[in-house]
């Protein structure tokens, strides 16, 4: 980019140092952790704790690797599966849901719109680690606790997703297009899911991906709701580890290695699907 | 969001077009949000009435009406609202220090003194791809006086001690979220037109000024939705010290509230744990709703 030089060019070579010392001294900051929990997990118990931290010793990945998919008849693959099914079919559907919902409030005009609005809106600063308590009661009625289904079901619900969709859906469906898609005689839910869906697709990743990692990182609801450590999404799997470390100290190279891989999906996930959820980001502050 | 602000009220009736898609759309979401947000709502309103009798000693326990009297033991628990205490104290502190964080690298990300700026975006983001469990194990390791890559500085500096491990959990939260509020504002930054800078640029105006005097002001809405995220995250902080307990006897089964409502319906006490579920929850939203107010009534000045 040019620019039109204002302050002296030594002026500007100093902000210039600085701002670059701050990025580099942040980059560190941010990436120092994940780097060592990398070089962690390449490391043997004995060099975990005798080799300096940030830098390889003898590598033992594959080996930890291998450790960590026998242990306990291969429970730590287990975890992962059910953070797959929890986070990625939880978040499809409830991004359909929220995509749906969100339509309709922004493109029809129907008597309660505001209010059903409003409520949703409400749900947003309602947290929902308030509601993981309550959900257990009301499991409990059903004798459904401790099952697939009682984590499963209550993650699908993402008000935060209907207002990103609102938002989107006023934004970059045009209501000529929906005028003209009726002349042609196409049902209104057909429209959604052929025109107004592909519109939205930026907006859709969006909403998919910030619900994938709050059903991925909720602690809370799993916590609460089950006791079959076969059920357990990974990241309670590795805090049950961890706090066994004491009594089992081999396990803390599982836990390192096992944390390493947990987060390698969802890492792989936001790079890959940035061109969209970077235009997405902002959108609940910007309009 | 401006768009919540302004209802759009419509006295004349107009027939309802379209009524059975309408239906189609607002249903799943619908009949998921009764379910498991307004139902669990009034359960714990619910719960949170009852109180447990025994028929002498040995009696069966059985629930009865209690009025308001779970609420009256929540604000008489002195555990609860310690915990209250600290995560307040955590957020007036940690809040202002990692969005000030975020701003900084967000007005940095968008100047033009930076190069690399594809690069510094997603370093900074990764963290946030980090569940909180996940961080919170591996700062716990990073914290440990003699685990630690830094056991230089750890050994001497005991991080996990009782009046330190607040702080460090405030950095492991930081860390998380910095990138993902950063990007919020960037996002807001990048939406700006271009022209007002050049205008104040041929003005003579330095990057910092056109920062700190146009920017800022501008992404005030952004910031405020990054604010009120994290005033409901801090009420919500679960995880991470749960993790911490694992490293250190510092962190207490009721540090926060939350901890504290886990560990008030583990005993068990469901009641109770319910009526401090809805104190939190009105509280959360009380907060996030008074603080949208204020900086809103301030922006229409």
């Amino acid at each position: 980019m040019s620019q039109i030089s204002a302050g002296a060019p030594k002026e500007k070579l100093a902000s210039r140092t600085a701002a670059m010392i701050v990025m580099g001294i942040s980059t560190l900051y941010f990436l120092v952790p994940i780097w060592w929990l990398f070089v962690g997990s390449t490391k043997s118990r004995a060099q975990f704790s005798s080799t300096i931290g940030l830098w390889f010793a003898d590598f033992n990945l594959w080996q930890n690797i291998h450790d960590l998919l026998a242990y306990n008849d291969g429970v730590y693959l287990r975890w992962m599966l059910n953070s797959i099914l929890y986070a990625g079919f939880g978040a499809l559907l409830g991004t359909l849901f929220a995509a749906m919902c969100g339509y309709a409030l922004a493109k029809y005009r129907f008597p309660g719109r505001e209010l059903i609005f409003n409520v949703v809106l409400g749900g947003v600063l309602v947290p929902a680690t308030a509601l993981a308590l309550p959900l257990f009661l009301i499991f409990s009625q059903f004798n459904a606790t401790n099952t697939f289904w009682s984590v499963f079901l209550p993650s699908l619900v993402s008000p935060f997703g209907v207002y990103l969709a609102r938002i989107f859906a006023s934004a970059s469906v045009p209501d000529e297009l929906l005028e003209a898609a009726r002349l042609d005689g196409a049902g209104e839910v057909r429209t959604f899911f052929s025109v107004s869906r592909r519109l939205m697709t930026p907006a859709l990743v969006t909403i998919f991906l910030f619900q994938f990692v709050a059903i991925w990182n909720n602690f809370f609801l799993p916590l609460i709701m089950l006791r079959d450590q076969t059920l357990f999404p990974v990241t309670l799997g590795l805090y049950t580890w961890n706090s066994q470390v004491n009594q089992i100290p081999e396990i803390r190279t599982l836990v390192i290695v096992g944390a390493f891989l947990s987060i390698i999906p969802l890492i792989i996930a936001f790079l890959s699907l940035q061109r969209f959820w970077r235009g997405g980001l902002g959108a609940g502050s910007v309009k | 969001m401006t768009t919540t602000s302004v209802p759009r009220l419509k006295a004349r009736r107009v027939p309802v077009k379209h009524k059975k898609a309408i239906a189609i759309f607002l249903a799943p979401f619908a009949v998921l949000f009764a379910a498991f947000y307004l139902l669990p709502i009034g359960w714990a309103i619910f719960q949170s009435l009852l109180v447990v009798e025994r028929n002498g000693t040995f009696g069966k326990p059985t629930q009865v009406f209690g009025g308001l009297s779970q609420y009256v033991l929540v604000f008489q628990n002195e555990a609860f609202w310690s915990s209250v205490g600290r995560v307040l104290l955590f957020g007036v502190v940690q809040v202002p220090v990692m969005l000030g964080f975020a701003l900084l690298l967000a007005l940095l990300l968008d100047s033009p003194l930076v190069k690399g700026k594809k690069f510094f975006r997603l370093a900074f983001f990764v963290p946030y791809a980090v569940p909180g469990v996940i961080a919170a194990i591996m700062w716990g390791y990073l914290y440990s006086p003699n685990l630690s890559p830094f056991a230089a500085f750890t050994s001497n500096v005991d991080l996990l001690a009782p009046e330190t491990v607040l702080w460090s959990i405030a950095n492991v939260v930081t860390w998380i979220y910095v990138g993902y509020n950063m990007l919020i504002i960037y996002s807001a930054l990048l939406a700006l037109p271009s022209e007002i800078f050049e205008a104040a640029r041929l003005d003579g105006a330095n990057q910092w000024q056109i920062a700190w005097s146009i920017k800022i002001p501008l992404v005030a809405p952004a910031i405020v939705l990054t604010a009120i995220f994290s005033i409901i995250g801090t009420l919500q902080l679960l995880a991470e010290p749960q993790v911490f307990r694992s490293f250190t006897s510092s962190v207490s089964s009721t540090f926060t509230p939350n901890m504290t409502v886990y560990a008030t319906s583990a005993v068990p006490n469901v009641s109770l744990a319910a009526a401090m579920s809805v104190v939190l929850a009105i509280a959360t939203f009380i907060m996030s709703f008074t603080f949208l107010r204020l900086t809103q009534r301030k922006g229409d000045k």
